[in-house]
């Protein structure tokens, strides 16, 4: 009861953002339908429907980040976190009170991104699959999100997560343009990190490469859970902190 | 029963002593206010009692249960109302209400059945569809003293519920801690002295961390020689090198 009470009202503040829905529903689909007018105008395949669309989405999450890590920052700034420490809340509760509302919100934003590229091209029999490569992703950039809320202000979070974060996961994801054309230090960084990796395994999904989905994935999914993992100790050295 | 015993209650912040050896006794349901001229060690001495910080030595029983041994079962029985506003700002007011009942482990029919309860009892009623962000300072105030008050506390604290309130909207929260006399323990902090004498059985004063006086406001008057309980406050925070 505790946990979801604190849940509810997490998820509650989250979807009454107007930024939220307008970075975590509107602005994917304006790129989708940008890009999509911008293929059928240049005569090479740049942004075919099962590469963008997954792109599109694994982008999309990293809006996650932002929403979780501004709301955390937000509220340690104000006297609600000490009406809610000197509550019986766990650890935990506070970890997964936070965490959990942003599930469900990284599902939806995929699924809608992925419903609209239905009309344009996409095949309906690998959205599960696409959503599927898509969840380690979606607990990486909340990991962040708890991770950078735990550590920035709010005024600083807009900076990081919105600006720095957003760029990086753009540039270094291989959505907008392929990372190997550029090659040299940019491709090693960018295959060094996860973002990459996860829009692959999107875009592996996508076109039902079963082979090429495990060695993205891993990358990611080593990524998520160390991040997770520290994201939980400096959350947790942050609550404690904010009591004194 | 006492609601409230610390012994010895001490915490330090390096070589700074904020709260020296605090020792008092507070029965259940008085309403006592802990004064103190600014740095004096109140809030720190609240933030140990409400669990939020542990002392560096001592402890304190609230209704038995220590702060230290068993802080859980200290902190069920407790609420507060922060210095600053403490609600959820996109909530309206039921759904702070209900959130708060549901932290502390009702369901959510429960939870909005004691939201609606309160918003009755504290005359919420026309402004329990807002949303807090949208509330004047007053009704925020107000709020937050609902959402302390919505889990049934066995102790409030309270600390400077009426800062930067209009003279009106002090007053009526002046009447919502009132009708709160008798029926749970309040441990109110503020730097209004009237508030303090006007709504207290009794009034602990400290300086530099330490508890300098304790007594009923009338007995502080006597006892300083003052012409009222401002001069009598002035006297003992100074007599103290606060």
């Amino acid at each position: 009861m505790k946990l979801m009470a604190l849940s509810r009202r997490n998820l509650m503040e989250l979807l009454r953002d107007p930024l939220t829905l307008f970075f975590g529903a509107v602005f994917p689909l304006v790129l989708l339908g940008l890009m999509t007018l911008i293929q059928r105008n240049i005569p090479v395949n740049l942004f075919a429907i099962e590469s963008l669309a997954p792109g599109v989405a694994a982008f999309g999450q990293a809006f996650l980040t932002l929403f979780s890590a501004f709301l955390i920052a937000k509220d340690r700034s104000s006297a609600l976190t000490q009406r809610l420490m000197a509550s019986p809340l766990t650890g935990p509760d506070f970890i997964l009170g936070y965490a959990l509302p942003l599930l469900p919100l990284a599902a939806l934003q995929a699924l809608l991104c992925l419903v609209c590229a239905i009309p344009l091209g996409l095949d309906p029999a690998r959205l599960p699959l696409i959503v599927l490569a898509l969840a380690p992703s979606a607990l990486m950039y909340i990991a962040l999100g708890l991770l950078f809320g735990s550590i920035l202000t709010d005024k600083q979070v807009g900076g990081i997560c919105g600006a720095l974060l957003t760029n990086l996961s753009a540039w270094l994801s291989g959505v907008w343009f392929d990372v190997k054309l550029v090659g040299g230090a940019f491709h090693a960084i960018a295959n060094a990190l996860p973002f990459l990796h996860a829009v692959e395994a999107a875009r592996a999904a996508a076109v039902g490469d079963a082979a090429a989905l495990p060695g993205h994935l891993a990358v990611v999914c080593a990524y998520a859970a160390g991040l997770l993992i520290l994201a939980i100790l400096l959350f947790t050295r942050a609550m404690r902190g904010s009591k004194q | 029963m006492n609601a409230i015993e610390t012994q010895a209650l001490t915490r330090r912040f390096g070589d700074l002593t904020a709260v020296d050896g605090l020792t008092l006794a507070i029965p259940e349901g008085e309403l006592f206010a802990l004064l103190g001229v600014n740095g004096a060690g109140k809030t720190t001495a609240i933030r140990m009692l409400s669990g939020l910080l542990p002392p560096t030595s001592g402890d304190a029983l609230l209704l038995g249960k220590s702060i230290v041994r068993d802080t859980a079962a200290a902190k069920a029985a407790l609420n507060l109302s922060p210095q600053e506003t403490a609600v959820a700002p996109a909530l309206t007011v039921r759904e702070n209400l209900a959130f708060i009942a549901g932290v502390y482990g009702e369901s959510h029919r429960a939870s909005l059945e004691a939201a609606d309860a309160m918003i009755e009892r504290m005359g919420l009623q026309s402004v329990a569809k807002r949303r807090a962000k949208a509330l004047s300072g007053g009704w925020q105030r107000r709020l937050s003293i609902a959402m302390g008050l919505i889990t049934d506390p066995k102790i409030l604290f309270l600390d400077e519920p009426t800062l930067g309130l209009d003279v009106l909207a002090r007053r009526e929260l002046w009447q919502v801690v009132e009708a709160l006399h008798g029926s749970i323990t309040v441990v109110l902090t503020t730097h209004y002295l009237e508030e303090a004498e006007a709504l207290s059985d009794r009034v602990g004063v400290m300086a530099r961390g330490r508890l300098v006086a304790l007594d009923t406001a009338p007995a502080l008057i006597e006892r300083t020689g003052a012409k009222n309980f401002e001069d009598a406050f002035v006297a003992l925070a100074a007599e103290r090198g606060a």
